[in-house]
């Protein structure tokens, strides 16, 4: 039996991508079982392995995990992406919790109807440029240290830099008007377990198509 | 300078609620600022001190913290309401997710229409009794302890009972199915402290009425077309 974390879901981002780029940029192999069929997904909840009848789910540590944001707090845990202290961890929750709000908004965005993609588009993009990316542009030249919190790379440097990244593939701009964000974005790319979850053949999914739309919505009966 | 956090948000329950009862689980006597005109969060706003400019927003230990789930999470572990290890506090954050996603269902509820309500009160009801209330009953039944979490009174604990007496406050007989449920309730309501909140005079805050919502929506501009889930 492999002590590797196991990540079942489906074969797209989701909710899921996010757990994926914690664990890559901790450096730890994961193993993926993708659902493809609904009667896989009622068999899962049939076996009582998920909590609240949801996935993500994350087998890790003997735990049969649930609840994207448990599944991360204890991944950042375990592996000392969580700050040093309690006031280090209370700033790396609200910046992780805030990006995570927009992060809402790319989530649903491949489900939106036709008619409200356009206006979709447009409030991620205003949210990113007026509420979000100034928060963390304004943090990093008020210190001018390299990652968010305790001079040291955490969590949130992962969370933001997943954010920055889903935004400029719906706004490729976006971050001109954010010179400290373009330096953080060269920073976290160059860092070696992150660097090789960039490349191509890693775990690291492509953006949602109409195939994964039509999946969830199939597996999901939505 | 008083060093009792400080909450701002408006007279009602909202997203503050589930802090008001965590801090009052856990003994903390705190100051609440309502928000009343736009003018006033508009100062909050111009202040900076609303780092995503929304509230909650709780001045505690020198921060000015937003984002309830990292409220919360700092409070709980603050006074050791969040399990005694990495394991049982990923318990208790899962636990915790799940009767967030409930009382979810229910935050949105006083901004419906009529019609959308009554729709949602169904869901709310079958979403508790078919999808949540079974685990939390299945949990307590499994290891016939006192609390959720590590035989020690937690975090999870505070918002399961929170999740309880809203869900009742649909359907009061929302509990008929669930004796374990029953049981925790009276077990948790009978804490001291939480008896304390319990009593009319206590910060909790009443089912949010029309006034209420007439106040979100003035002071944030927002909420005026809310569709159910």
């Amino acid at each position: 039996m492999s002590g590797k974390p196991r990540l079942i879901y489906l074969n797209g981002r989701g909710r899921m991508e996010s757990i994926r780029w914690l664990l890559a940029a901790a450096g730890v192999e994961f193993e993926e079982v993708y659902l493809e069929t609904k009667e896989h997904f009622e068999k899962l909840i049939k076996d009582g392995s998920l909590l609240f009848q949801q996935v993500p789910l994350v087998e890790i540590d003997g735990m049969k995990m649930v609840q994207t944001r448990a599944i991360m707090s204890y991944i950042a845990g375990k592996y000392n992406l969580y700050g040093k202290d309690l006031k280090e961890r209370a700033l790396i929750d609200m910046y992780v919790e805030g990006i995570s709000d927009l992060m809402q908004m790319i989530l649903m965005f491949p489900f939106s109807p036709p008619d409200a993609k356009e206006k979709n588009l447009e409030s991620i993009k205003e949210r990113a440029t007026n509420r979000y990316f100034p928060v963390f542009e304004k943090v990093l030249k008020q210190h001018g240290q390299d990652f968010l919190v305790g001079n040291k790379f955490s969590w949130a440097d992962v969370q933001l830099m997943e954010a920055i990244l889903a935004v400029e593939e719906k706004v490729p701009d976006v971050l001109s008007g954010f010179p400290q964000l373009q330096v953080f974005k060269t920073k976290m790319s160059n860092m070696p377990t992150i660097k090789k979850f960039l490349q191509p053949g890693s775990p690291r999914k492509p953006p949602p198509d109409a195939h994964y739309v039509e999946t969830v919505l199939k597996i999901f009966k939505i | 300078m008083s060093t009792k956090p400080k909450l701002y948000y408006f007279d009602g329950r909202g997203k503050m609620e589930s802090i008001r009862w965590l801090l009052a689980a856990a003994g903390v006597e705190f100051e609440e600022e309502f928000l009343e005109t736009r003018d006033q969060y508009e100062k909050l706003l111009q202040g900076g001190s609303l780092l995503f400019q929304q509230v909650p927003l709780v001045e505690m230990d020198g921060m000015k913290m937003v984002q309830t789930r990292a409220i919360l999470s700092y409070i709980a572990a603050k006074y050791n309401l969040y399990g005694k290890d990495l394991k049982e506090r990923a318990l208790i954050d899962m636990y915790v997710g799940g009767t967030d996603d409930l009382m979810g269902f229910i935050l949105m509820f006083p901004f419906l229409s009529a019609e959308d309500k009554e729709k949602q009160r169904a869901l709310i009801v079958q979403k508790a009794t078919g999808r949540y209330f079974p685990v939390y009953e299945k949990v307590l039944k499994d290891h016939g302890q006192d609390f959720l979490v590590g035989n020690s009174f937690s975090w999870a604990d505070v918002h399961l009972l929170e999740a309880i007496l809203m869900v009742e406050e649909k359907k009061s007989d929302v509990l008929s199915g669930f004796p374990q449920l029953q049981a925790f309730k009276a077990r948790i309501s009978s804490i001291p402290a939480i008896k304390k909140f319990l009593e009319p005079g206590s910060q909790r805050k009443p089912v949010p009425d029309d006034k209420y919502v007439e106040t979100v929506r003035r002071v944030l501009r927002m909420y005026y077309d809310v569709k159910a889930n």
